[in-house]
């Protein structure tokens, strides 16, 4: 059946007319051509799809469309500010080697952006909790754990380093 | 080479910002105006006939552009053995044997029309186990091939082992298997066939060998009678690699053929489900061992033979012998070595090169061996390893010329970060080392790859290199070594490597080679343009030549500080005045490797690469879990050119292999795969990250560009072993399958215990036994 939703995506008003069925990643991705937004399974297995609704991290490819009706989404589209300026969260990903092949980035970049307002100093443990649901193939998570505890706590400065060492 | 600007500095990915802001465009995000969807149906057997395929229904329903079966199509042969077409005719041979395709205005009426197809198979007898399949009564996969046991003559045998063996004081004799595992690319696989007017090809693929595909699809247009048209490959964003795209597969062939019946653009991407079966995996492999050395300790022989499932058809996983190769003969000082390896078609899925190659399955075998041996000759591991230790400047019993060697450096390094402190009961540590090609490898007769640059009138660069990004990121070491050579800033360039009709040719982004050979590349086309720049500004500043030096975008004179240039200035003096020139390079770098020749000797790589990796563990003997206290990863990586992106191979390497080691496995079930899917095949995740150190040995080769080696692939290669090293050395049993489940190490605790009773597969439910 069709039905109008109007919700607010990215910090703008949205009116939309869909369909029951559709999941919340069909309507970003093939409705509105938000395409940031990823699809790694379909099935809730992956969190390539993560966007935040209400400020909190939902796999979209689950999350019917309907159910934003009068609620809040935010996209990776809609997380650096107007002027460009990446937010916080993005900006650790980048310098931090949070990103390769950046499949997963949307996604664990959301769930990180929620983990933080939610909780501003999460612990490791926290950290990997919050991402638990987001695979990352390329990684090994480590340098993405690291990125999302930088973002929280900038000021501490850097934690891993690697050593090179020079054999004579 | 201390003064470096740009190499050596962690600088972030040039597109990590576009893939963080989620600009960045993959296959799944590509459309044509006017394109149409299509789908592959599979086999729903692992072996039978296909007594008919009625598609008339598919054809009348609304939105279907094309129907193709494998009667419809012209001959067409993929793979390295030539025995797979994309659409099969006559029988199917495993569960991912492609029978029909369609193209249809959009998903659901493709989904709907491949749901139409009627296919009626008559079963035939099938065979899933490569020993059982080597036999004489065995049904025949391929019937024209008369055998199931390819011909490939993987065999090799330097010195005299058995005379080693009667010389041997120490002997451990042993099997060892690896089973299927697949890549897992979070981007699942996709393409788009599209043809011009002219019947011109152009295909949007997320290939790791743009120019090599680019061949297969001519071979494609060939078949179609499209001789001399040409084919483009565009590569948007990949979304992971890892091996898996380094042949052209099914799909791709279909929709060049379904574009070209439907005269429209048709996209074929793959869903999950599909990623898991339609898509090749690590070769798996059953490997008998036997090693043994002197009363000092001395490596006397190596003797290995393997069975390799090969499969229903035929892509790289049958050639990873001969990158086993090199680990067999060449990791530890071993005199005498053989090998033998046989390839064996059976009805299941096939494999493809993964990272690392064979290596790691060869490398599972031989480190657990060493450790076996260590012990039987009552030497402490680490120190065994130490005696037999590669050196720098020798040449291997295979031909392979070791430049730099950091394997005891390496060794040193994890045993030092490792060892000692006081061990509780379950805990244990464990090390293996790992050899790998470092200077790219001379599997095709070309190991080459091309770079073009043109730069403009303010300094600003724009490179474009054969080279392939699929993360891991080659742009930005290439970019890094350009801007050291020109003394530009890293963002001065612009790294384009999307396009066949606009990059020059590269084999492949395979074989840990893209920093060597394509940072070679570009460094010698960087070169060129410097000479440009230097005689340019020799003429302008009225110096001598030598006396020039390029540095922070400027050109200066050593003698005399003062006088200097902006780059930018002096380029656009230069091309606007008469006879201008403006500043372009070419430069096409085909290292002096060598193919593997007659014996499978030759020197495969400019330089090699060397780590040792070391697990410390606890064993819960209760439930036979096994927890990773404590990871470290030393390599010897020439000179690292990033440190940041070089740490980010190495952690997601190790984290890979401990998939490989522990928990990943594609259950293969008569031939279908039973877990398709990231709920059943477990792949870790954020929880099951463990404490990882990488240290980092700098030998400086003089080959590599700045010194550099390959380092994409040696992080997952000795994973596997160190973790099943150190559960032997925490709770004294030996698990020789892969992978290392809590119900294998269970069973393995009970049997030692006296106990005779089994662990049962969670997944599969099969019982396993206990002398496995
Ligand atoms: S696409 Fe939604 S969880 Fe994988
Ligand atoms: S960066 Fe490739 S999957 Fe995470």
């Amino acid at each position: 059946m069709d039905r109008e939703i109007q919700f607010n995506l990215n910090g703008n008003e949205t009116t939309v007319v869909i369909k029951d069925h559709w999941t919340l990643l069909h309507l970003l991705r093939e409705e509105l051509g938000l395409l940031g937004t990823k699809e790694g399974c379909g099935s809730g297995e992956c969190g390539a799809c993560t966007v935040m609704v209400d400020d909190l991290a939902v796999n979209a490819c689950l999350y019917l469309a309907v159910e934003v009706d009068s609620k809040k989404v935010v996209t990776i589209e809609g997380l650096a500010s107007a002027d460009g300026e990446l937010h916080p969260v993005q900006k650790a990903f980048v310098e931090n080697g949070g990103i390769q092949c950046g499949f997963c980035s949307p996604g664990m970049i959301m769930s990180a952006t929620a983990l933080l307002k939610e909780n501003a100093t999460p612990e490791e443990d926290d950290i990997k909790h919050a991402i638990a649901g987001n695979i990352c193939r390329c990684t090994g998570y480590v340098q993405i754990i690291d990125s999302i505890r930088k973002a929280a706590r900038a000021e501490e400065g850097d934690t891993v380093r690697v050593v090179a060492w020079q054999d004579d | 080479m201390n003064n470096l600007s740009v190499v050596g500095q962690r600088i972030p990915k040039l597109d990590a910002a576009e893939k963080a802001t989620g600009r960045s465009r993959y296959i799944q995000d590509v459309t044509l105006p006017g394109m149409l969807y299509g789908k592959i149906l599979y086999s729903k057997y692992a072996h039978a006939r296909i007594v008919r395929i009625d598609t008339s229904r598919a054809r009348k329903l609304e939105g279907v552009r094309a129907v193709l079966t494998g009667t419809d199509i012209p001959e067409i042969r993929m793979g390295v053995y030539k025995d797979n077409p994309p659409l099969k005719s006559g029988k199917v041979r495993s569960y991912r044997d492609e029978v029909a395709a369609v193209a249809a205005v959009d998903l659901k009426t493709a989904e709907e029309a491949i749901r139409l197809i009627e296919v009626t198979y008559e079963a035939l007898p099938a065979v899933f186990d490569p020993e059982t399949a080597m036999k004489k009564e065995a049904p025949l996969v391929h019937e024209a091939h008369k055998t199931n046991v390819l011909k490939m003559p993987w065999k090799l045998h330097y010195g005299d082992v058995e005379a080693a063996r009667s010389e041997a004081a120490h002997i451990v004799e042993d099997r060892f298997s690896a089973t299927w595992v697949t890549h897992c690319c979070l981007g699942t696989s996709g393409c788009i066939a599209d043809f011009d007017h002219d019947n011109h090809l152009t295909v949007y693929s997320n290939t790791q060998i743009p120019s090599l595909a680019q061949k297969d699809f001519l071979g494609t247009l060939k078949a179609l009678g499209l001789k001399d048209r040409r084919a483009r490959v565009i590569k948007p964003c990949i979304g992971g690699g890892f091996g898996s795209k380094l042949d052209t597969y099914a799909y791709e062939h279909v929709a060049i053929l379904l574009a070209f019946h439907a005269r429209k653009p048709v996209k074929i991407q793959f869903d999950r489900k599909e990623e898991f079966i339609a898509t090749s995996t690590r070769q798996p492999a059953i490997m008998n061992i036997v090693q043994g050395c002197d009363e000092n300790g001395r490596l006397l022989f190596r003797d290995i033979r393997m069975i390799l499932d090969n499969g229903a058809y035929t892509s790289w996983g049958a050639t990873t012998p001969s990158v086993m190769m090199l680990p067999i003969s060449s990791l530890y000082r071993v005199p005498n070595v053989r090998y033998e390896a046989l390839c064996v078609y059976t009805n299941n899925t096939y494999a493809q090169a993964m990272r690392g190659y064979g290596n790691p399955q060869a490398t599972f075998a031989i480190e657990s061996a060493m450790d076996a041996l260590a012990a039987k000759a009552g030497i402490d591991p680490v120190e065994f390893r130490r005696i037999n230790a590669n050196h720098g400047d020798e040449v291997t019993p295979q031909g392979f010329r070791i430049t730099t060697c950091g394997l005891a450096g390496c060794i040193d390094k994890v045993a030092e970060a490792l060892g000692g402190g006081k061990r509780k009961k379950g805990e244990g540590v464990g090390y293996a080392s790992l050899v790998h090609v470092g200077g790219g490898a001379r599997v095709y007769k070309s190991d080459g790859c091309g770079t073009l640059m043109k730069m403009n009138d303010y300094g600003q660069l724009d490179l474009f290199t054969g080279a392939t990004d699929m993360g891991q990121g080659a742009d930005t070491v290439i970019a890094q070594i350009v801007a050291e050579e020109l003394g530009l800033h890293i963002e001065d360039i612009h790294v384009i490597h999307s396009d066949t009709d606009i990059c020059p040719w590269d084999v492949g982004a395979h074989a840990s080679r893209t920093t060597f050979v394509a940072g070679n590349s570009a460094l010698g086309a960087a070169r060129q343009l410097r000479s440009q720049i230097v005689k340019i500004a020799s003429r302008v500043l009225d110096v001598d030549p030598q006396d020039i030096r390029l540095n922070d975008r400027m050109v200066i004179s050593r003698q005399d500080p003062e006088k200097k240039i902006e780059l930018g200035k002096l380029l656009r003096k230069s091309h606007f005045s008469p006879g201008g020139n403006m500043l372009m390079a070419e430069y096409f770098y085909d290292p002096d490797n060598e193919n593997l020749g007659r014996d499978f000797k030759g020197n495969l790589s400019m330089t090699y690469t060397f780590g040792t990796h070391g697990a410390r563990v606890r064993v819960d003997e209760e439930t036979g879990k096994v927890e990773i206290l404590r990871y470290v990863a030393a390599h010897d990586v020439g000179r690292a050119i990033n440190p940041l992106l070089l740490e980010g191979q190495v952690y997601g390497g190790v984290m890979m292999g401990i998939g490989y080691a522990l928990t990943e496995q594609v259950q293969l079930e008569k031939g279908e795969i039973m877990n398709p899917n990231f709920r059943d095949y477990k792949i870790l995740t954020a929880k099951d990250t463990v404490p990882i150190a990488a240290p980092f040995l700098e030998t400086t080769d003089a080959e590599g560009p700045y010194g550099a080696k390959g380092i994409g692939e040696p992080g997952c290669v000795p994973t596997a072993p160190a973790i099943a090293n150190a559960i032997y050395d925490a709770v004294g049993v030996r698990i020789k399958d892969l992978p290392i489940t809590p119900e294998r190490v269970l069973a393995a605790l009970k049997k030692k215990g006296g106990d005779d009773t089994c662990g049962i597969d969670p997944l599969t439910e099969k019982v396993y036994d206990c002398t496995s």
